[in-house]
């Protein structure tokens, strides 16, 4: 009890200082880096799903359904591509960016879960 | 079940997950927001998968093609849920300090993959016929 509340307590410390430290130097692992690159990647991915979709949705001539389902897919790329756009801005800010927040994730996985929707409502 | 349920809320209310222990180094986190994006990948990988099966094997017969297509998007669905449940759950141990949770996950998904493969081999060698 007593050690979880000092390590508590010291978090806030440790936070300060070494934070503005952080800010002076790069780190030599070049982490925040790779991590806006793997985020690059995943947008790339989003986009060939995206296209996909929008083959498979005006794939038997333009119909209302299709160009509904189309216009969807596309706000659910550009939804990935804020959030992603936002994320990068974030880790270029600063040399020890913060944590990803659970809401960013989130929406970024709530863009991914609402192509696949879109994809089985066209296949079926 | 309950602890997912539990883990949902999280996603939400990131004040709740930053209150717990103690901020771990700052390249821990980036780390572990990498192994997610590259789940998310994974699973959007297997969504365009089942939109290719859809879009590029048109003379299979309708309940194959359908079968597949909708197989491989409700694994990109699980993956990419898995991938941010996983995710909070790593984030959460390492800010208390404990181990990385341990998962089946990789094996039941290599499994998936391995019988959707192989059932689109006997499916194109089939189905091309009838």
């Amino acid at each position: 009890m007593n050690a979880s509340q000092e390590a508590g307590a010291e978090g806030p410390d440790t936070n300060g200082p070494d934070a503005e430290r952080e800010d002076q130097e790069r780190d030599p692992g070049l982490q925040p880096e790779r991590t806006r690159l793997a985020w690059r990647r995943t947008t790339l991915a989003s986009t060939v799903a995206a296209v996909l979709a929008v083959k498979t949705a005006l794939h038997g001539g333009v119909s209302a359904t299709g160009v509904v389902v189309c216009a969807l897919c596309c706000a659910l790329w550009l939804g990935f591509l804020f959030t992603a756009h936002r994320r990068i801005q974030a880790l270029a800010a600063t040399a020890a960016p913060r944590p990803l927040a659970p809401r960013h994730a989130t929406a970024a996985v709530l863009c991914t879960v609402a192509v696949a929707v879109c994809g089985a409502a066209l296949v079926l | 079940m309950i602890e997912f349920a539990r883990n949902v809320r999280l996603w939400f209310e990131p004040q709740e997950i930053r209150g717990e222990g103690r901020t771990p180094d700052y390249r821990f986190s980036l780390a572990n927001e990498r192994t997610f994006l590259a789940w998310l990948r994974t699973a959007l990988a297997l969504i365009g998968g089942g939109f290719a099966v859809d879009q590029f094997l048109p003379d299979l017969r309708w309940a194959w093609r359908v079968g597949l297509a909708l197989a491989l998007l409700g694994a990109g669905v699980l993956c990419s849920l898995r991938a941010v449940n996983h995710w909070m759950r790593c984030e959460r141990a390492m800010r208390r300090g404990e181990d990385l949770p341990v998962s089946r996950f990789p094996a039941v998904l290599s499994l998936v993959v391995a019988v959707v493969a192989l059932a689109m081999v006997v499916v194109v060698l089939v189905g091309w016929e009838g």
